[in-house]
């Protein structure tokens, strides 16, 4: 029995009315004062914690306690403690209501409720890491607007990387598993020109994106181009480019060790857009360079005669040959403008994460070629438009899933592609073999 | 420089629980790509389900030891099934970055905070041995054996005889199954697929089977591992699909032997270099710090991978004949 439709309108009345009278009473409660700082001190085991910003104690903040046959609330005393007696060993949920902090004050890690368990101990102490923060009460739509923007511009750069990744498959059918490595480079070459040689930032991002364009040139030159004279199939090529990915990432993490480092300003102050979208000024830098750098791509590709070139490789690489098109140049410039572009979105990803890492491409790796799997391998614009899908799922699908699974969401996508369409939006069904 | 503790060390990880559970999963692998021509870059998503499909129906389900084991190899054919069903009608290199994908969705789903109840999130998972009892189904009573480098306590010893009788029974089935009719099919379908179709054999079916037999082998890694150090979900990243994939290629991707040997080479040679490199950074004979040199020896082994493919594709032990399939 369905009695949730709204297919009988006296009935939806019915329930909306009982919803209300529900709220009202539940604000009602929460009005009531409940101030003692300690409840049930008389059980054998209880929960206790301290309320406190920087040192600083902070009173009348409602606690709630839950288990299995239990429920308590306190508030903190004037010295921030609260204590909170339970009768039995079992695994509680503490809620801080944040209503009753001070403004501007919110709970930063793990949320408002958290999991605590009287499993070893009599009495277990559960303290909240609160500090200056949003609290958590925007509406849904704001926070989907929210999400929808940050997942533009992570699917920009996303796409910067993707184009690449994509034409070096369609001219040499490469699937490059050390593009992940080209994307840290460029990071860690603005890191490497902006921090210890103290050039300016507006400089160093440029110089990195060259340097990121020559560490191209020198793949192709060095490595990619006498493998391919030498014939290496391309499953042994993918297998190589593997090795290169480990010996790349392991070089990276020699020079800049396991921890996190910044670029400088990384911390641009945020602007309020309507309502409750909050972008920093780096977002917006952020969204405009992948823009021009995305329009000027495809100006290359689509006007330029090396562009078309391109493109007439990764349509038919032997007929391009037999009409004059020097496959190993084109291939040559592939190479540079895909690693030029991975490093551009190096350095914005270090930006928008904010952090460099020595494994950071690594992670992206996968929504990397989902995005060019989804849009269809070697076809640069599905590349573009399968980056901004991904990206916009990625960041949209934590308001529905934890967030800490946010990439499963793309990886199924991925999967899911190859199984439906597996040429993907873009591509054609040739290719698929 | 303590040369003494340096080889003690090297030849202590000949034979490691480790070195065996990296072997069977490079066993998996040699199913996979060296016999069948599958290119799964998710071995490490099957050794992570066989791990915590045995350390979750203990701990969770109160399975006993056994029982928690063929869960978890229960899980790696599951796992093999949802893989290969959709899958093994691509082609090659999709077949790679769905496998590559996949293991990441499976280690994801155990690191989340979502189930930490089930998979103890980040911590992973610890303790089933003892309350599954495969600790106290331990034959050999407590003490010291062994002598020089491979002295063990009665603990080690344990997994290590019952690793190295499952790595037996499953280099010899692999052995039994590759001389066998349905060996020969496999390796047609590796060589020309199209061929044994037009010979009228359900060519899906058999790389689907062969997914599987290699995926059991993958969970089995998984399981030993798991019975000798706690279930982490660290362990399982693609760096560990890699590193099977340099062992199987080290000892050579055709061949019964290749990865079990590679495996030994590969982890004595990380155990050498791991104690090594510190030492000679510590000398002061290679200018790095402690932290730069145990870096140093993962840089070695993805241009040690690269090597290898550019110049011995086929291993130490393969024939370059049996590898004209990878093209």
């Amino acid at each position: 029995m369905n009695f949730l439709s709204v297919g009988n309108p006296k009935r939806f009345l019915k329930l909306v009315v009982v919803v209300f009278t529900a709220l009202i009473i539940g604000l009602g409660l929460l009005v009531s004062p409940a101030q003692a700082d300690s409840v049930g001190e008389d059980f054998d085991h209880a929960v206790l914690g301290n309320v406190k910003i920087k040192g600083e104690p902070i009173g009348g903040v409602r606690i709630v306690v839950e288990g299995p046959s239990y429920t308590a609330e306190v508030r903190t005393s004037d010295d921030g403690s609260w204590l909170v007696g339970v009768p039995t060993k079992d695994t509680y949920t503490v809620t801080l209501d944040q209503e009753t902090l001070p403004a501007g004050i919110a709970v930063l890690e793990g949320g408002a409720t958290q999991d605590v368990d009287l499993g070893l101990s009599d009495r277990v102490v559960k303290n909240f890491f609160i500090g200056q923060g949003e609290r958590n009460e925007v509406s849904f739509f704001d926070q989907f607007v929210a999400r929808l923007i940050y997942g533009i511009n992570f699917g920009l750069m996303l796409g910067l990387a993707s184009v690449g990744l994509s034409l070096v498959f369609g001219t040499t059918g490469l699937s490059n598993f050390a593009h992940g490595e080209m994307v840290t480079f460029g990071a860690v070459a603005a890191l490497i020109l902006g921090t210890v040689l103290q050039v300016p930032i507006w400089v160093a991002i440029p110089a990195a994106v060259i340097l990121s364009a020559g560490f191209g040139w020198s793949l192709d030159a060095g490595l990619w181009k006498p493998l391919r004279k030498k014939g290496l199939g391309i499953v042994q090529l993918m297998i190589i480019s593997i090795g290169l990915s480990l010996t790349l990432r392991y070089v990276i993490q020699f020079f800049i060790g396991g921890g996190t480092e910044q670029l400088p300003g990384f911390d641009s102050p945020k602007i309020n857009f309507f309502g409750s979208v909050a972008l920093s000024i780096n977002d917006l830098y952020s969204m405009g360079i992948s823009i021009v750098a995305i329009l000027g791509f495809a100006l290359w590709l689509l006007k330029t005669n090396t562009g078309k070139a391109t493109r007439a490789i990764s349509d038919n690489p032997d007929l391009a040959a037999a009409s004059g098109i020097d496959v190993d140049k084109v291939v040559r410039l592939v190479w540079i403008v895909s690693a030029a572009l991975a490093g551009l979105s190096g350095v914005l990803w270090a930006y928008f994460r904010p952090g460099i890492k020595w494994d950071m491409g690594t992670q992206i790796l996968l929504l990397i070629f989902a995005a060019v799997t989804l849009g269809g391998l070697g076809t640069a614009f599905g590349a573009l438009i399968g980056a901004l899908v991904v990206g916009i799922l990625v960041e949209t699908s934590s308001l529905f899933i934890p967030s800490d699974l946010k990439y499963v969401g793309a990886l199924v996508v991925l999967i899911g592609v190859l199984l439906f369409r597996p040429q993907g939006l873009m591509g054609r069904k040739q290719r698929v073999g | 420089m303590d040369w003494g503790t340096i080889i003690n060390n090297t030849l202590a990880g000949l034979l490691t629980p480790t070195t065996i559970a990296f072997a069977l999963a490079a066993l998996g692998l040699a199913m996979h790509f060296g016999f069948a021509g599958l290119l799964n870059f998710g071995i490490a998503g099957f050794m992570a389900i066989g791990a915590y499909g045995y350390a979750i129906s203990v701990l969770t389900f109160g399975f006993p030891w056994w029982g928690g084991m063929i869960v978890g190899i229960i899980g790696s054919i599951l796992f093999a099934i949802l893989l290969g069903v959709p899958t093994l009608r691509l082609r090659g290199d999709y077949l790679a970055i769905v496998t590559i994908a996949a293991a990441e969705i499976v280690r994801l789903l155990f690191l989340t905070t979502a189930f930490t109840d089930v998979t103890g999130s980040a911590d992973g998972l610890f303790g089933y041995n003892n309350s599954g009892g495969f600790t106290s189904a331990n034959p050999f009573p407590p003490g010291s054996y062994g002598w020089g480098p491979w002295t063990y306590n009665s603990e080690t010893l344990w997994v290590l005889t019952f690793g190295l009788g499952v790595l037996a029974v499953c280099v010899w089935f692999l052995w039994a199954l590759m001389r066998s009719p349905w060996g020969r099919v496999i390796k047609g379908i590796r060589e020309d697929e199209e061929a044994i179709r037009a010979l009228g054999k359900n060519v899906f079916a058999y790389k689907l089977q062969a997914l599987i037999i290699g995926g059991i082998f993958g969970g089995m890694g998984g399981i030993i591992y798991a019975a000798f150090a706690n279930v982490s979900p660290g362990v399982y990243v693609t760096s560990i699909t890699f590193f099977i994939w340099t062992s199987l290629l080290l000892g050579g991707a055709a061949t019964i032997w290749g990865p079990v040997i590679g495996a030994v080479i590969f982890w004595t040679l990380q155990a050498f270099l791991s104690n090594i490199l510190p030492e000679l950074a510590l000398a002061g004979i290679l200018p790095v710090s402690g932290t730069q040199a145990a870096t140093l020896r993962f840089v070695l082994v993805g241009i040690g991978l690269m090597l290898l493919v550019i110049y011995r594709p086929q291993g130490i032990f393969g024939d370059k004949r049996e590898l004209t399939f990878v093209k």
